[in-house]
């Protein structure tokens, strides 16, 4: 491996000592009622994005904290440089701005009431003017690739995902997780089959016992809540059938592939949460559903998503770049401007496991350095937010 | 002959296979390669199988389990003899 822990590559070292890897200057509204006047504003203002969601009104409880999770999170997100913040009311919108703010980076809240859409726009847009003049003057530096927080989720998946490219992340992981990055892997449903493996991966028994509940926990209170015969429907997904996966077991065992041989997840995360325990790898409790689960793992503060796929799922991430890899030489052939790394090498036995780990490294710290992903290229900004039940 | 191969084993303990090559025919004398080891042996396709796909390295009985990965990945549901198709019409998840 070329690439180690003390490698340069150049990022933005952000207020908080963090690095990101990518300069947004993001509108985020609070609730869906202010989708609009964040867009306008990105609309008035360029190199702002919105990231306009359906959610945040009459939430209570956990599913209100993991809302507000995961706001704060993805304004937090090292790869943010300044963020503004609009709701409909003041309470709830400064709650996110001080959550935000806590990073010491810019971050400005507006409400709509007793101030109307377009007072709001107007005010919103100067000050992203504002944060765009900042942003702009930023300049990256010379970051070390231990300080990478890089996280991973498999999509459209098929039984090229398990023979190859989600061995390649596992390889990645078991390469760069001892050089002091930060990992995480989740997609709750999708351990199903392959449970007794995670739990001992785990780098304590007490750790493999509070994943093993927290499995379970998922089990009874969403499969057997809400199942009505089997999940043979939903999980394996469609593309997943096509693809030649046939069970969820089958399926799980191969996503495992993901974190590799050797290392071993030192702590279970909300979904959301922002990991506490040091570097290493991590287990985010999140659905198994592509821009759900790269949002909550965004929200966490993680900087580069590395994304297996065999049938070609195509998601992006507004504020993290997501870097696909595909083992699927149909795939490929037939949608290849949607890979970033192709491992198809491996089924052809002129590839191994150990050098399309290098080369998936090699495009993270080049993704890092500012190349564009295909998803960035082709403008997937998908960001979703995770429910946990109906409103109030 | 070529060396690539058209299917892939990941371990020794498996009873199914995964076909790598687009287009694979019935009769086809496939080279197949057990990953964990790279070693290989040739064994013969009982049908046409899209690339994915699975086919099983024995005759499965109904009540077999099928095996990848050395794991259980479900129950055989109907019998397949050895090259044949492996998927949702023979095998079935026993979770949920």
């Amino acid at each position: 491996m070329a690439v180690n822990g003390s490698t340069k590559f150049m990022g933005y070292r952000r207020e908080n000592g963090r690095v990101g890897v990518r300069n947004h200057v993001v509108i985020l509204p609070v609730d869906d009622i202010s989708n609009a006047a964040c867009e306008s504003v990105a609309n008035n203002i360029k190199g702002t994005m919105a990231l306009p969601h359906s959610y945040g009104r009459l939430q209570f409880g956990e599913d209100l904290d993991l809302h507000f999770r995961t706001m704060i999170g993805t304004g937090a997100n090292p790869n943010v440089a300044a963020c503004i913040v609009i709701g409909i009311e003041p309470a709830w919108t400064n709650r996110i701005v001080e959550g935000i703010a806590k990073t010491g980076k810019p971050v400005e809240g507006f409400w709509i009431e007793q101030n109307g859409d377009l007072k709001t726009i107007m005010d919103a847009s100067r000050k992203a003017k504002d944060f765009v003049h900042f942003a702009s003057e930023l300049q990256r530096e010379p970051c070390d690739v231990s300080e990478l927080w890089v996280s991973t989720k498999c999509g459209e998946s098929d039984t090229t995902t398990g023979l190859g490219s989600c061995p390649t992340v596992g390889n990645m992981y078991d390469k760069l997780i001892p050089e002091g990055i930060y990992g995480v892997f989740g997609e709750t449903s999708e351990i199903t089959g392959a449970e007794h493996i995670c739990k001992e991966r785990a780098a304590t028994p007490e750790v493999g016992e509070r994943w093993y509940k927290m499995w379970q926990s998922y089990q009874d209170d969403v499969i057997e809540a809400h199942k009505v015969d089997d999940l043979s429907d939903s999980q394996p997904t469609k593309g997943n059938l096509e693809g030649g996966l046939t069970t969820i077991e089958e399926k799980a065992l191969g996503n495992l592939e993901k974190i590799g041989r050797t290392c071993r997840y030192i702590d279970i995360l909300e979904p959301a949460e922002m990991p506490q325990s040091g570097p290493g790898l991590y287990y985010m409790d999140t659905s198994s559903a592509a821009a759900e689960c790269v949002t909550l793992m965004a929200a966490g503060g993680y900087v580069v998503h590395t994304f297996p796929t065999g049938q070609g799922n195509v998601v992006g991430n507004p504020i993290v770049p997501v870097i696909k890899i595909s083992a699927n030489p149909r795939t490929v052939r037939t949608m290849g401007e949607h890979v970033d790394v192709d491992v198809t090498g491996i089924l052809r036995r002129d590839m191994t496991i150990d050098e399309a780990g290098d080369a998936l490294i090699d495009m993270v710290v080049r993704t890092a350095n500012g190349r564009a992903t295909s998803a960035e290229a082709l403008g997937h900004r998908e960001f979703v937010m995770t429910k946990l039940y109906r409103s109030a | 002959m070529s060396n690539i191969p058209q299917l892939l084993v990941h371990d020794h303990k498996d009873n199914v296979g995964v076909v790598v090559v687009e287009g694979l025919k019935a009769g086809t004398e496939m080279l197949c390669v057990v990953t964990a080891d790279n070693s290989s042996f040739r064994m013969k396709s009982a049908d046409d199988v899209p690339i994915g796909h699975k086919i099983a390295l024995k005759d499965l009985k109904t009540g077999d389990t099928a095996v990848k990965y050395g794991e259980d990945i479900g129950k055989i549901v109907a019998d397949v003899g050895a090259g044949g198709h492996v998927h949702v019409h023979n095998l079935k998840t026993k979770r949920w």
